[in-house]
């Protein structure tokens, strides 16, 4: 048998709010120490306990971190699954069963170790509930031993993630140790899977992206967060919150330089973005689908009224609840468009930890600069699974405030109008409340308003207004971050977006080395569309536009920004809630290919 | 005895200056575009004359509103102040943000019976429950104006509109809703009363929390026939003051003596003083059971009752509660709000260790 080496995938199934989230950590970031490039994702329902939750563990000497469908060793811990689960393993899979739990006979050619680990957990603890916690610690010890994980990682890994509680410590320490010795000496290893050191995850960090626009949020200054709490976002203010305490309250005095409010809804909490965006401050705040929708008739106010304002939207499965703990790309429309009339907003679309972090800086500029709502779209699968990084830099920039006039600047003005267009770039000045001189004051709106801020309904006025706003729309394309462009020449094009990124990065090898298929790639990081992103569109005579909704929501937008285009695209979709894996997209890529290009045809043609 | 700097007639050449050399006409806005003899218009007069004899500085205030009759008068009053003018029902959070970003504005938000009691009234509560300080001005006439004269939330049982149809459902008291949530400051008054409403609104500008003022206001157009218990008339009828208010401010001296026992004193944060001079009762407004109490009479006795209904001056502002730093954060400079490089380092320090951090929520 031929080992495998650094090329596997966990996963673990359990029970939510069983206490494994700490032995699948520990499992993660040993095998990161260890060097090998790693992902984790916690597949988990919604709810606080008792129902069926999966983590997946994938560990890939190529340093592929999507999702990997197949997985190669299964550890049962849920009596509840069990059936489902190991009747989802293939021949050759690994099975790690925890012996108390009754599961269907299964074939000879899976691979199945039986761990008595309601016997091994006897010696270590007494108490009950303990019990149940630290027995997830075992599979740790067992897989530690199956896969030749480095002892003294793991036990880093733990240390880490319990250094601060001792006799919790302990009891996991121990659990770990009779997992391990009870494999070594029970188990002859039949399986291929091996863990070795590499050196790949030198310097990195593992990171969710959450944690990193968190991070964004406070290196670019961010003074007043609002939010209502809901899933899969609030872990964005909760991380924030932990490092606007840290970092931004003078220990000596106990005084913020910022203000979290938890708002009564999403309503609420993007009115006060707005009230404070309109005095001065860089304000967010974070969401999901279900707030967005809230949140539509204020965002349509901020771009009228041209107020900036950060929001956050961690992307869930809907329509409507929905699945509230799975992922989805499902807001990109709306989002664009969100509220009635002629609305239209920017949207960043991070891709990895590190463009969450950048973002979070890079957000309030663009909303101060463009003096409207900006929004990013993460998802859940980005912003709450844990990725590894290459460590955030700090903003080599100041920050950009935007067209702001200060009484000193409006004393040499013979006069101030909020709505004109002075500079041509579709940007008028503003000035905050609090300004000394009279001239620089103005009404705010939502209704029709001229250049002055008068209120009117005369149609010249109104539609000037609006023709401005979508010259300022023009002015951001070239604000927004550009895609990232791989483009060799190649006939065929992908074009994606978000934390698709790393499956597409997956499916374009697997196109290359099993169909000879070759593809360039355009990664969107904004809307609107830069021009680059027009080029790659005219430049390729098919574009894969892959994302994880059912509408094909980009591609829609791709098409009605390039109508001469549109017969180009072809879509590939994933929506079943679960993150999208490197099969799901080459595979149908490669289908259609073949029958676009029948076998016998020269190899030119299919490049 | 005045309730602030003497009022002059501004005909002559030089108009009189208040005490931040301002006149009556920099108070101004534009035109009222509301219907003539509404309401509002009287409340917005009074505004402009409130703030014109304790010399509010203008820049320093900014005028929040809703949507509404009521909603629209913002830019008929203060027209050197920055207004803003949001969506239906949502001026708190618009004045929650403004205030956390810079809490040296001082804030009036004008809002209606619809706009408050109806779509406004999760923001409402929530805005005093936090007590952000905002000069929270209801303008009730018991009617949507602006739609044509359908039923608020805040008509009486029993009154009608225009077209005869008769309203069945328990009105909302947004003064009883304040007092039950902590509000530190809650008056109602009249449009038709200026010798009322004035003070209050002076006070009012002096407290340090959410100053809710419920103001009826008649709509003229809408609800000022027979069996609306909102006309001027109804109201001018069942009016029934708790007391005759002088407000002295903090610049001030104290020049008149009351007789013992006839009348009840306020002393406001800032060293300004309400005076409350009883009439029918000896009403103390500091009692919170006394004041819910009153309200629930005065409805049985279908009274309409006037005056300050509850004063708790020294609660604690939202802004305090956040522990904000002195200067405004919207002033703060980019030293102050991003952190130095070698935090970030820690940070990152900590992410390749694992040590420090923390499993996402709602995991397993």
């Amino acid at each position: 048998m031929e080992t495998i080496v650094n090329d596997f995938s966990i996963q673990v199934a359990t029970v939510n709010g069983s206490g494994s989230q700490t032995a699948n950590t520990v499992l993660l970031r040993a095998l990161f120490q260890m060097g090998i490039p790693v992902s984790g994702k916690n597949l988990f329902p919604s709810n606080i306990a008792g129902l069926p939750t999966w983590f997946t563990i994938r560990a890939s000497k190529d340093g592929y971190i999507a999702r990997r469908k197949e997985n190669d060793i299964l550890v049962v811990m849920n009596p509840e699954t069990a059936a489902d689960d190991v009747a989802a393993m293939g021949p050759g899979g690994v099975i790690v069963l925890n012996e108390s739990i009754k599961v269907p006979t299964i074939p000879d050619d899976r691979i199945v170790y039986r761990v008595p680990m309601t016997k091994l957990m006897e010696p270590i603890t007494t108490d009950v509930k303990l019990r149940r916690l630290v027995v997830n610690m075992l599979y740790v010890g067992v897989l530690g031993e199956l896969l030749g994980l480095a002892e003294d990682e793991v036990e880093r890994a733990l240390d880490a993630q319990l250094g601060r509680k001792p006799k919790a410590l302990a009891l996991n320490h121990a659990a770990v140790r009779a997992g391990w010795e009870y494999a070594h000496a029970n188990f002859e290893k039949r399986h291929p899977f091996r863990a070795a050191r590499m050196n790949a995850t030198q310097g990195k960090i593992l990171i969710d992206g959450n944690a990193a626009g968190a991070l964004g949020a406070l290196f670019g200054g961010v003074t007043v967060v609002t939010w209502y709490p809901i899933t899969p976002s609030s872990s964005l203010v909760e991380s924030l919150i932990g490092y606007l305490e840290r970092f931004r309250r003078d220990p000596a005095t106990g005084k913020a330089t910022f203000a979290v409010v938890q708002a009564e809804d999403e309503i609420s909490a993007i009115g006060m973005v707005l009230g404070a965006g309109w005095a001065g401050a860089r304000a967010m705040t974070s969401t999901s689908g279900p707030g967005l929708s809230l949140m539509a008739e204020f965002t349509g106010y901020g771009y009228y009224a041209e107020i900036p304002a950060v929001i956050w939207d961690i992307q869930r499965v809907g329509p409507s609840t929905g699945l509230p703990t799975r992922t989805m790309q499902g807001d990109v429309q709306f989002a664009h468009t969100a509220s009635h009339g002629d609305t239209k907003h920017p949207v960043l679309l991070p891709s990895s930890v590190r463009d969450c972090y950048e973002f979070g800086v890079k957000a309030f500029d663009l909303a101060e600069r463009l003096q409207t709502p900006v929004f990013v779209l993460s998802d859940l699968d980005l912003g709450m699974n844990n990725w590894m990084s290459e460590p955030f830099p700090y903003p080599d920039e100041p920050w950009d405030r935007g067209k702001v006039l200060s009484d000193n600047e409006l004393a040499s003005l013979p006069k101030f109008e909020r709505y004109r267009d002075v500079d041509g770039d579709g940007i008028p000045f503003r000035t905050l409340p609090g300004t000394k001189d009279p001239k620089g004051v103005y009404f705010t709106r939502g209704s029709g308003h001229n250049e002055a801020a008068q209120y009117t309904e005369k149609p010249d006025d109104y539609r000037r207004g609006m023709d401005r706003l979508a010259k300022k729309f023009e002015t951001a394309r070239d604000l927004m971050p550009p895609p990232v462009i791989e483009d060799q020449g190649r006939r065929l094009g992908v074009i994606a977006y978000g934390s698709t990124h790393w499956a597409v990065v997956e499916a374009r090898d697997q196109l290359r080395q099993e169909s000879g298929i070759e593809t360039d790639y355009l990664l969107l990081k904004a809307l609107p569309f830069s021009d680059a992103v027009a080029a790659f569109v005219a430049r390729h005579e098919r574009i894969y536009v892959v994302e994880q909704n059912r509408d094909a929501q980009m591609a829609g937008l791709l098409k009605m920004e390039y109508p001469e285009h549109a017969a180009r695209f072809r879509s590939v979709l994933h929506y079943d809630g679960l993150p999208v894996d490197a099969r799901s997209v080459s595979g149908p890529i490669a289908a259609e290919e073949t029958m676009a290009t029948p076998a016998g045809m020269p190899e030119v043609a299919r490049r | 005895m005045s309730d602030g700097t003497p009022k002059v007639a501004a005909t002559g050449a030089a108009a009189a200056r208040n005490r931040v050399g301002l006149t009556r006409a920099d108070y101004d806005g534009a035109k009222s575009t509301l219907c003539p003899g509404c309401g509002h218009n009287a409340i917005t007069a009074a505004i402009i004359q409130a703030a014109y004899e304790v010399g509010l500085q203008p820049h320093e205030v900014a005028k929040l509103s809703g949507i509404g009759c009521s909603s629209k008068t913002p830019a008929y009053f203060l027209g050197h102040s920055h207004g803003f003018n949001a969506v239906h029902g949502r001026m708190p959070s618009i004045a929650t943000g403004v205030r956390v970003a810079n809490h040296k504005l001082m804030l009036i938000g004008i809002s209606g019976d619809g706009d408050t009691a109806s779509i406004g009234l999760g923001q409402f509560c929530h805005l005093v429950r936090r007590n952000v300080p905002v000069v929270y001005i209801i303008e009730n006439n018991g009617v949507y104006g602006l739609t044509k004269g359908q039923f608020s939330a805040t008509a009486d049982v029993g009154s009608t509109t225009k077209g005869g149809s008769v309203n069945e459902l328990m009105p909302i008291d947004c003064c009883a809703i304040a007092i039950e949530l902590g509000c530190g400051f809650v008056a109602r008054s009249f449009s038709g009363d200026q010798k009322q409403l004035r003070p209050l609104l002076k006070a009012a500008f002096a407290h340090r929390g959410t100053a809710v003022l419920d103001v009826i206001s008649p709509c003229v157009t809408f609800a000022d026939h027979e069996g609306s218990s909102k006309s001027y008339a109804y109201v001018k009828e069942h009016d029934a003051p708790l007391h005759d208010i002088e407000y002295v401010p903090y610049y001030e001296d104290i020049t008149v003596e009351y007789e013992p026992g006839t009348t009840r004193e306020v002393q406001m944060p800032d060293g300004s003083h309400i005076y409350l001079k009883k009439l029918a009762e000896d009403y103390d407004p500091t009692s919170r059971e006394r004041a819910l109490q009153m309200i629930h009479e005065a409805r049985a006795e279908q009274k309409l009752v006037t005056g300050l209904l509850y004063a708790e001056p020294t609660l604690k502002p939202f802004e305090e509660e956040l522990s904000l730093v002195e200067a405004p954060l919207a002033t703060l400079p980019l030293e102050q709000v991003r952190p130095p490089k070698s935090v970030l380092e820690a940070v990152m320090e900590q992410l390749k260790t694992g040590k420090g951090m923390t499993a996402p929520a709602g995991g397993g």
